[in-house]
């Protein structure tokens, strides 16, 4: 049933959720980002002019936000990678863990290093 | 799309993911870097203008996602709406290629 | 232990609605002992369906507080919370009546998937060679103790979304006749499984692991496909 959560509350699903979410998230972010780096094209003024618009705490706080949807595709996209190409082993669940610990990990470090 | 081909673009979607681990590491670490002490153009273009390692490295970055995330926008298009078909097929190629245009586009920008 | 369950089952169709019913409470007792007592004792028109009633045949598989269960080899003392319980049919069959669902569709996709061995072999022929400590043997002993319970195929959401997927149950078997040494059919197989009704629309959500009561990892298998696909693609054999 639609919403009907108490089937699909464990990890791998949870992990398929942020999967899917952080990917639609990127796409929708990704031709911004493309336009923002061709505003280059015109000179560094127009970047700059960009740049300075970001400064402000809540425009830092959704860059963060990126960073973290980033680590996350990745490294779960790489625990995908591990469990469609290699055998199957009983390690492979810790993968979810291991995966969530480094997104958050470097989304620290950038909050971290823009501030 | 028969068998053939949906392998083929799983294959494609799973390949351009391996080139993208690589790329976005990459890309994860000199953005953390590069941000520390804020962000100015000057920076980012110091870095990038006349380099032709960044150059290449961007170049293959924009290739492998406009591969990536169209395929996977597919799915998760037929999913949403419940149907496939050529024009969900002919979408994703458009969409493909426009995202590397406009990569390349912005890619050349910094290359300067 | 309270005297009495407050039980809701669900009546009717795809339309239809969930009816109350006061079951006593009992030592031992299974979901399948429940819905028995009901339709004994309270509303003889209560439609549901089980047979070897010890966890042999899967006949008597419902979602059971949102969950996908064999009835018989559940006990109420595991699931019912504050001595409640909801039970409805399998999800993703079309409903017949009340708790029985149409399983056709879930046996069609097994036949859809190649899911029968094709062997080359007859009578007169020497017996075929299998060693069951090789890797392909193991992968098959794995998976092969499926009954086509259903409850996989009904905890899959990517079933749901996509009526063709051919489901968890039939790319298990599949994948049991992919690494069966004696199967001659191959090549028929992998197309009928690649694709996107087949194992490239799995998500690696694992429900049907979580789910399955023989603890098959169909998952696992799914994989697998993708990878046999894959390389028959690669080498032009697709």
């Amino acid at each position: 049933m639609k919403g009907d959560f108490r089937a699909r509350n464990h990890p791998a699903y949870w992990a398929f959720a942020v999967h899917r979410v952080s990917g639609l998230l990127l796409a929708v972010f990704l031709p911004f980002h493309f336009w923002v780096l061709g505003q280059a094209l015109t000179g560094a003024e127009s970047l700059d002019g960009f740049l300075r618009w970001t400064e402000q705490p809540l425009v830092k706080f959704a860059e963060t936000g990126l960073v973290l949807l980033l680590a996350a595709h990745l490294t779960g996209g790489l625990r995908l990678l591990m469990l469609e190409f290699l055998a199957w082993r009983g390690w492979q669940q810790g993968l979810i863990a291991i995966a969530a610990g480094l997104s958050f990990a470097a989304a620290l470090a950038f909050a971290l290093n823009v501030v | 799309m028969n068998a053939r081909s949906e392998t083929l673009l799983w294959i494609a979607q799973r390949a351009s993911a391996a080139v993208l681990a690589l790329c976005v590491t990459v890309h994860l670490a000199t953005i953390v870097y590069a941000v520390r002490g804020g962000l100015s153009a000057a920076e980012i273009l110091n870095r990038t203008h006349g380099n032709y390692g960044w150059l290449a490295f961007y170049a293959l970055f924009v290739a492998a996602v406009s591969i990536h995330a169209p395929i996977g926008l597919r799915t998760v298009a037929a999913e949403t709406l419940g149907r496939r078909g050529a024009v969900l097929d002919l979408l994703t190629l458009v969409l493909g290629v426009a995202l590397a245009l406009w990569g390349w586009r912005a890619v050349l920008a910094v290359f300067g | 232990m309270a005297a009495t369950l407050r039980v809701s089952v669900w009546r009717g169709a795809a339309a239809g609605r969930f009816q109350e019913f006061e079951v006593p409470r009992r030592e031992s007792q299974t979901v399948l002992d429940v819905v028995t007592h009901i339709q004994r004792e309270c509303d003889a028109s209560l439609a549901y369906r089980y047979a070897c009633r010890v966890g042999m045949c899967g006949s008597c598989a419902m979602t059971v507080n949102g969950r996908a269960r064999w009835t018989c080899r559940t006990h109420v003392s595991k699931v019912a919370q504050d001595d409640r319980l909801e039970i409805a049919p399998l999800a993703n069959l079309p409903v017949i009546r009340d708790l029985v669902t149409d399983m056709s569709r879930f046996f069609d996709k097994w036949a859809q998937a190649k899911g029968q061995f094709q062997g080359a072999r007859s009578r007169r022929d020497d017996f075929a060679r299998v060693m069951p400590d090789s890797p392909q043997r193991l992968a098959v002993d794995a998976a092969i103790e499926c009954i086509g319970c259903g409850v996989c195929y009904s905890s899959c959401d990517v079933v749901t979304w996509n009526p063709d997927y051919l489901g968890p149950a039939a790319l298990n078997r599949a994948w049991t006749l992919v690494n069966d040494v004696r199967d001659t059919a191959g090549a028929a197989r992998l197309a009928a499984v690649a694709g996107d009704a087949g194992c490239h629309a799995c998500h690696t959500h694992m429900s049907c692991t979580e789910r399955c009561p023989k603890q098959i990892t169909p998952t696992a298998g799914i994989a697998g496909l993708k990878r046999a696909a894959a390389a028959a693609a690669w080498r032009g054999e697709l």
